[in-house]
């Protein structure tokens, strides 16, 4: 017995001794203290240091886009840091270009705050605020792809340009980590309490799973926007708008914008779908060609079966591209769907005319 | 059994390096030594903790273990005292030898379960050494450890862009390599002599 009671107090002893060290040494040395956080030259923030720069800046409240949620594995949080960074990291090289490392860009989840530190972000990320939505309608508009409505308390709202995206925060569920997933939003900018969604279903997706097996009416998302340069570029040029499966939401964005502010231009819609069963919203497209004022919607199925009775034009979007575009130089595209589909896209717009400064692109990985 | 220190010292890096002769701390070893500036870097940072948590561990188990009769728990004691040390370590690079701490990356807090670490705070109570002894079978240890990796570092970057079969490539051309240095080490098994 008393073998068994020394045991457990020296082993309890030797443990203790080490953890006070190690509590003493985390309040000593690795407190780094208080830090100044200088933004665009303008913006001064008092910081808690040690942290990394993504979720110190989350802590007052600025939202840098981020889809892994600072795992240092998607490479969308990248800053510009002028001073106080630190050494350039081994976890970055994979997502900061050479010509980015050089022009100061870092990945803001992997440097940590140790020193005073300035940084420049685009001024519009300051907009970016952090909203808890209530799901109010969840619909499926295919087999695949659900149109989502949240709405906002009346007393909140949120601004966004028409085009741009939010992130979804998808909470802990069957033992998957939380996730940052981006989806654009479908309503124009003047529904400010209640912003739509277009959320296709991805077989082993986090977040489309959750969106689709286990999100009910009344329930709250998490949401933090609006994020993007894909939006609606003021201007007279004519525009053409391409997009496949869910990479219509965006273009519907912009498209209700341009119909409830009567803009004046001329605009057509290439949309591809695979079969029949995949194409959706068309009623409200064929609306908007008779309400817009100069407004056309073409689509192709990619491949039509029989059930489809479909007597329209059959192919790729790249085809209806190669057919009905031309005149390039005096046009604007904006293209939205999946990187394959963007990736040849661009070079017949180029072939056409198009400059790189009129092309705006949105890529859903 | 009285053996000089030197002894010891010396016969830990030639005769009874740690990877090359007792095949302990191997997983580093395949995994870091594709780059030589990397691969020094770990093998400074194991012979450093090498050497701290030896010495630790012979106070802690000659003048805590021991007297108590507690011998029978120094598994679990040297596990924490070497993670705790690491710990400690990591955080003091991270504070004040930042080009380090960015060098060592995630292989610092891996030291932690370095076998070799444990490997000779055991072989140093199995042999019965004193302070002297067991400091120098550390330091010796991690030398031999790193000048394991680092020739195993040199070898792999001269044949980087030789072609192999597909299934002997990385970890594989590794392991044979190892085993072809080992037996080059035997060479020096005349030399001294601990075991």
């Amino acid at each position: 017995m008393e073998n068994i009671i020394t045991t457990v107090v020296a082993i309890s002893g030797i443990t203790g001794f080490l953890a006070l060290l190690l509590s003493i040494a985390n309040r000593t040395i690795a407190n780094y203290g208080e830090k100044k956080l200088i933004i665009n030259e303008e913006k001064e923030y008092i910081v808690e240091g040690g942290d990394n720069l993504l979720s110190t800046l989350n802590e007052q409240d600025i939202f840098i886009p981020s889809a892994c949620g600072g795992k240092g594995s998607c490479g969308y949080c990248k800053v510009k840091v002028i001073e106080g960074g630190g050494q350039f990291l081994a976890t970055e090289k994979g997502y900061v270009s050479e010509t980015e490392r050089l022009d100061g860009i870092r990945l803001s989840c992997q440097l940590r705050v140790k020193e005073d530190i300035r940084i420049e972000i685009p001024e519009e990320l300051f907009n970016v605020k952090q909203y808890e939505y209530t799901v109010t309608i969840l619909e499926d508009l295919t087999d695949k792809i659900k149109r989502v409505r949240l709405e906002l308390p009346e007393t909140q709202e949120i601004n966004y340009k028409p085009g741009q995206y939010i992130q979804i925060l998808t909470p802990v569920y069957d033992g998957n980590e939380e996730v940052y997933r981006a989806y654009s939003i479908t309503t124009p900018p003047s529904s400010k309490h209640a912003i739509e969604l277009f959320i296709g279903y991805v077989p082993d997706g986090i977040c489309t799973t959750y969106i689709h097996k286990h999100l009910k009416v009344n329930d709250k998302l998490n949401i933090v926007g609006p994020f993007g340069d894909f939006y609606y570029r003021e201007g007279d040029k004519e525009m053409v708008l391409v997009a496949i499966g869910t990479g219509m939401a965006p273009i519907m964005g912009i498209l209700r914008y341009m119909n409830e502010n009567h803009i004046e231009r001329k605009a057509t819609l290439y949309f591809g779908a695979r079969t029949r069963s995949d194409m959706f919203m068309t009623d409200e497209l064929k609306e908007l060609e008779k309400t817009m004022y100069d407004f056309e919607y073409i689509n192709c199925l990619s491949r039509p079966t029989a059930h489809c009775e479909w007597d329209g034009k059959v192919g790729r979007v790249t085809d209806l591209i190669e057919k009905f575009v031309d005149n390039g130089e005096s046009k604007e595209a904006y293209l939205c769907g999946s990187p394959p589909m963007i990736d040849s896209v661009i070079p017949i717009l180029k072939e056409k005319g198009f400059t790189d400064g009129d092309i705006y692109f949105d890529k859903f990985d | 059994m009285e053996i000089n220190p030197i002894v010891i010292f010396f016969a830990a890096i030639f005769t009874n390096n740690m990877i090359l002769a007792n095949f302990l701390g191997m997983c580093s070893f395949i995994a870091v030594s594709s780059d030589i500036k990397t691969s020094f870097s770990l093998g400074q940072a194991v012979t450093f903790v090498l050497t701290f948590t030896t010495l630790i561990n012979f106070i802690v188990y000659r003048y805590v273990l021991v007297p108590l009769r507690l011998e029978y728990m120094r598994f679990i004691v040297f596990i924490i005292v070497i993670a705790a040390f690491v710990q400690l370590v990591e955080m003091i690079i991270d504070r004040y030898f930042q080009t380090l701490y960015y060098a060592l990356g995630i292989f610092l807090p891996l030291i932690t379960v370095n076998c070799a670490i444990l490997g000779v705070s055991l072989f140093m109570v199995i042999r019965d050494y004193t302070l002297l002894q067991s400091v120098a079978l550390g330091v010796g240890s991690g030398l031999g450890w790193m000048l394991a990796i680092v020739a195993m570092a040199g070898i792999r970057q001269k044949i980087k862009n030789n072609p192999f079969p597909k299934g002997l490539e990385g970890p594989g051309i590794t392991l044979i390599i190892t085993g072809l240095m080992a037996l080059a080490f035997i060479g020096f098994s005349g030399i001294v002599q601990i075991q």
